[in-house]
């Protein structure tokens, strides 16, 4: 026999595939515990958390598109506000492409009301005179100076004492100033405090902002602006006031969300409706600012498209149903396999311990390195995939029972076997692929985490049945037990039908 | 299991033979019956859409022996306007549905909620659904749909041959119409989890026609040169012959999906991994059943109607008369212009 069964070179090193197979596990292993990734990263539906979709639009009244460097921007505004909340890891992140980009908050935990409170207001650019100006941790009272603006109240005079602008907590955009009171407000980078007018002039009323820098005098950076015609008569207006006044009183804070981005003092009256802010900028620090006031000239609403609030029970409660599924399902699917192919049904429980040790181990590194959350969605991706990866083995244990069946002796069978079974396992794999690429592009939220998963395992569901599933089944084909057809073996001439005195019983005719 | 095993032997040589093709239109005429139940079903009661398609709020609280009565009290004391739906779900949840909400409405239902049974605000799962939202993700579903069809039709159309990739395709849309057709008749809710459920069917069951087609495939290629039998006896001896795989492919496909089913309907009662798993289920079940006896009888159609075919068909049976009457072999007679080493049937390294 051991004649007739020389065969393809693929036969020959079942072992050479089998140490690769076990350097890349021990490599993965290896990087596992140099990243120190000790846990799979939970999505907010298993461990509970308030996660909130925006679909941004235009204002009411406004035109043109919503473009990307703008979403870019709602994305930071929003990023501070919800960092203003203090939850760790918590995430803000536009997801999709072109104009159908959405922005998806999730933040763990209970904190469900304030975040949906937080993140749906619009941000607004607005142009405020400063009032009164000072250290951003001075907490003596306020020296109210002949304010000329009788609207400055005690209430606010009272917060601008107590507000600390060295603590990273007060410099947190809260979206929630109004445009026609006086605010108190911190300074971006915490470096100053101030009480600010009602806004005079808005961001909608920059038509064009750039940094351009000045060759001639070696000044630097500088801030280009240009207003429109609303923007120029109410920018010339609050310039020509502000510009005789005593410090701090002639600078006009550039306000984002409540914080003020930039306060330059005003030289001289502007009605011309081009604006040069210069100071010791660099050239990152300009475009910056430009970019503020470009951007800040859109204001986006936001459509709350989906707004979910799972408490910790239900994360826990669904946690808990995901893996009983998937031990269940993984279960059964050994216990039929060994039932069926019996000896042969070892190499798929090996083949699947094998896979699922790879599956776990990239979840834990590509949590690490790409952000990746495993939710309810992606544990289902995962435990369908069981049955994806068990088909692969199946089609390939049934080639090879027919292999048998015409003759071949268990050695040529498994390697002819294997020969075009191969074919079938990525065809059919390859189309799987398809759909879970299809749909994680199109997807939204949870779908795209199913689709993560589902085209991840399938991946590896190729790796394990040519790198592992193969050469066991050419080691084992070695072996007396299976070769001799052993009742139990899987390939006994009885359980292939092979020889088999005709039955009587003709089952399944139609 | 032993005697199906050895049903499998009896299915590969043809001792044991289901003729798919030769009755194709009595399986027709069941799809052409279920799909008119489907189309009545979708037409008359439409699908059962859940709140992320039509917008709306739903409370979920958790807590033994909260009452329907006791939930409904609370809310209609809101004076929340619209249809307010409240029922048990799993074991100890009980759930309030409402239509699209502002954020003020829906805190004042939350407040009521945890003021009736005395819990925590935050511990109320709640999920807002704005009312334009349903659309844009109908909208991608429907993209996924159209693009994953075209991809895979280019992909089998290369990879096998372009009426295969048809008739793969014409069984997969029976598949998700059987299924959209079941949903409808049942009312199950229609979530974006179902909708990922029938996308994945999609490729499930192509999984099921490919490994068919490829065994039809190997059976049909050296027929036009040994003139043994016709396009569709070949493809028929290759559905027997994947019969075995085909059951056991589905039925471990069906277990890990089963057992979400299992877990998320009684455990959970709603959400993600139940509405997911049942799409999965119901179309697991029809792709294997179209696999089987829609695709591989229609791509023998498609087949047979070609002149090369047609001419084979002739042959065998001028080929099984003849050799019904002479001992002879009747290749001698026929299929003079096909012989030669090329046309030889190929062994496949065989000894």
């Amino acid at each position: 026999m051991s004649t007739s069964s020389r065969t393809t070179k693929t036969a020959a090193r079942p072992g050479r595939t089998l140490a690769i197979m076990a350097l890349v596990l021990i490599a993965l292993l290896a990087a596992v515990f140099v990243q120190g990734a000790k846990s799979i990263k939970l999505g907010l539906d298993l461990r509970g958390g308030t996660s909130v979709t925006l679909q941004p639009r235009l204002s009411p009244g406004e035109s043109g598109t919503v473009s990307n460097a703008a979403i870019d921007q709602a994305v930071s505004i929003i990023r501070q506000r919800v960092n203003s909340l203090g939850v760790a890891e918590s995430e803000v992140t536009a997801q999709g492409s072109g104009t159908n980009r959405q922005i998806v908050i999730s933040v763990p935990g209970d904190t469900g009301r304030r975040v949906v409170d937080l993140v749906g207001q619009t941000a607004e650019l607005r142009f405020r005179q400063v009032l009164v100006a000072g250290a951003p941790g001075d907490t003596s009272t306020a020296t109210t100076t002949s304010t000329s603006v009788d609207a400055v109240t005690k209430a606010v005079t009272d917060k601008y004492s107590a507000i600390d602008c060295t603590d990273p907590v007060n410099r947190q955009g809260t979206g929630s100033d109004v445009a026609t009171d006086p605010i108190v407000a911190c300074d971006r980078a915490g470096t100053s405090k101030y009480i600010l007018g009602p806004a005079e002039v808005l961001g909608r009323q920059v038509s064009k902002a750039s940094a351009a820098i000045n060759q001639t005098s070696g000044s630097g950076w500088y801030v280009l602006l240009t207003f429109d015609n609303d923007g120029t008569k109410a920018f010339g207006g609050l310039t020509t006031r502000v510009t005789s006044l005593s410090a701090p009183m002639n600078e006009v804070a550039i306000v984002l969300d409540g914080l003020v981005v930039s306060a330059p003092r005003i030289n001289e009256a502007i009605t011309s409706g081009s604006a040069q802010i210069t100071g010791s900028f660099t050239q990152v620090e300009a475009t910056d600012l430009a970019n503020v006031l470009k951007y800040g000239a859109l204001p986006l609403a936001f459509d709350r498209g989906e707004v979910q609030q799972i408490s910790p029970t239900l994360g826990a409660d669904q946690l808990r149903a995901g893996l009983l599924a998937g031990f269940l399902g993984l279960g059964l699917v050994l216990l039929y396999s060994l039932l069926y192919y019996r000896g042969l049904g070892v190499v798929s429980v090996g083949s699947l311990l094998v896979a699922g040790s790879i599956t776990y181990l990239l979840f834990l590194l590509l949590g690490k390195w790409i952000g990746f959350t495993l939710t309810l969605a992606g544990i289902a991706g995962a435990i369908v995939a069981i049955g994806i990866t068990a088909d692969s083995f199946i089609v390939y244990f049934e080639r090879i029972r027919d292999e048998v069946r015409e003759g071949r002796s268990l050695r040529s069978a498994v390697e002819t076997g294997w020969i075009r079974a191969r074919r079938t396992i990525i065809v059919a794999d390859f189309v799987s692929i398809i759909a879970a690429a299809l749909l994680y592009l199109f997807a939204v939220g949870g779908v795209r985490g199913f689709a993560f998963t589902l085209g991840l395992t399938t991946l590896i569901d190729l790796f394990v049945v040519f790198i592992f599933t193969k050469p066991i089944v050419t080691v084992l084909a070695h072996l007396h037990f299976y070769s001799s057809g052993h009742p139990l073996s899987g390939f006994s001439a009885k359980s292939l039908g092979v020889l088999t005195p005709p039955l009587s019983t003709q089952t399944k005719e139609a | 299991m032993g005697k199906f095993s050895g049903l499998g032997g009896r299915l590969y040589r043809g001792e044991t033979s289901v003729d798919f093709i030769g009755k194709r239109r009595r399986w027709y005429a069941f799809s052409g019956v279920l799909i008119i139940a489907s189309a009545i079903a979708l037409s008359v009661q439409g699908l059962h859409l859940g709140i992320e398609f039509k917008g709306g709020s739903a409370f979920t609280v958790k807590l033994a022996g909260a009452s329907v009565e006791q939930a409904r009290a609370a809310v209609t004391a809101t004076g929340v306007p619209g249809e307010i739906i409240i029922q048990k779900v799993g074991t100890d949840r009980l759930r309030v549905q409402t239509g699209a909400l502002s954020s003020v409405q829906s805190n004042q239902i939350q407040d009521a909620l945890a003021a009736k049974f005395s819990i925590k605000v935050e511990t109320i799962d709640t999920q807002i659904v704005g009312p334009s939202w349903g659309k844009e993700i109908t909208r991608k579903a429907l993209y996924g749909l159209f693009g994953f069809l075209i991809v895979v039709l280019l992909y089998l159309a290369m990879a096998f041959e372009p009426k295969m990739a048809i008739a793969a395709i014409v069984a997969v849309i029976h598949d998700v119409f059987i299924t959209v057709g079941i949903y409808a008749l049942v009312g199950f809710d229609v979530t974006p989890a179902t909708v990922i459920g029938f996308l994945t069917i999609l490729g499930y069951s192509l999984y099921d026609t490919v490994v068919v087609f490829d065994k039809v495939r190997e059976n049909t290629r050296t027929i036009t040169s040994t003139s043994k039998s016709t396009y569709s006896q070949a493809a028929n001896l290759a559905v027997n012959q994947t019969l075995v795989r085909s059951f056991n492919t589905s039925l471990i496909a069906l277990l890990p999906v089963g057992s979400i089913l299992f877990v998320g309907a009684g455990l959970l009662g709603a959400g993600t991994l139940k509405d997911l798993s049942l799409a999965l289920f119901i179309g697991l079940a029809t792709g294997t059943y179209s696999s089987i006896f829609i695709a591989t009888p229609l791509l023998a159609v498609l087949r047979e109607r070609e002149p090369a075919m047609k001419a084979l068909a002739k042959r065998v049976s001028t080929r099984s008369t003849v050799a019904n009457k002479v001992t002879e072999p009747a290749s001698a007679v026929v299929a003079t212009e096909k012989r030669g080493p090329r046309n030889q049937p190929k062994r496949n390294r065989r000894r």
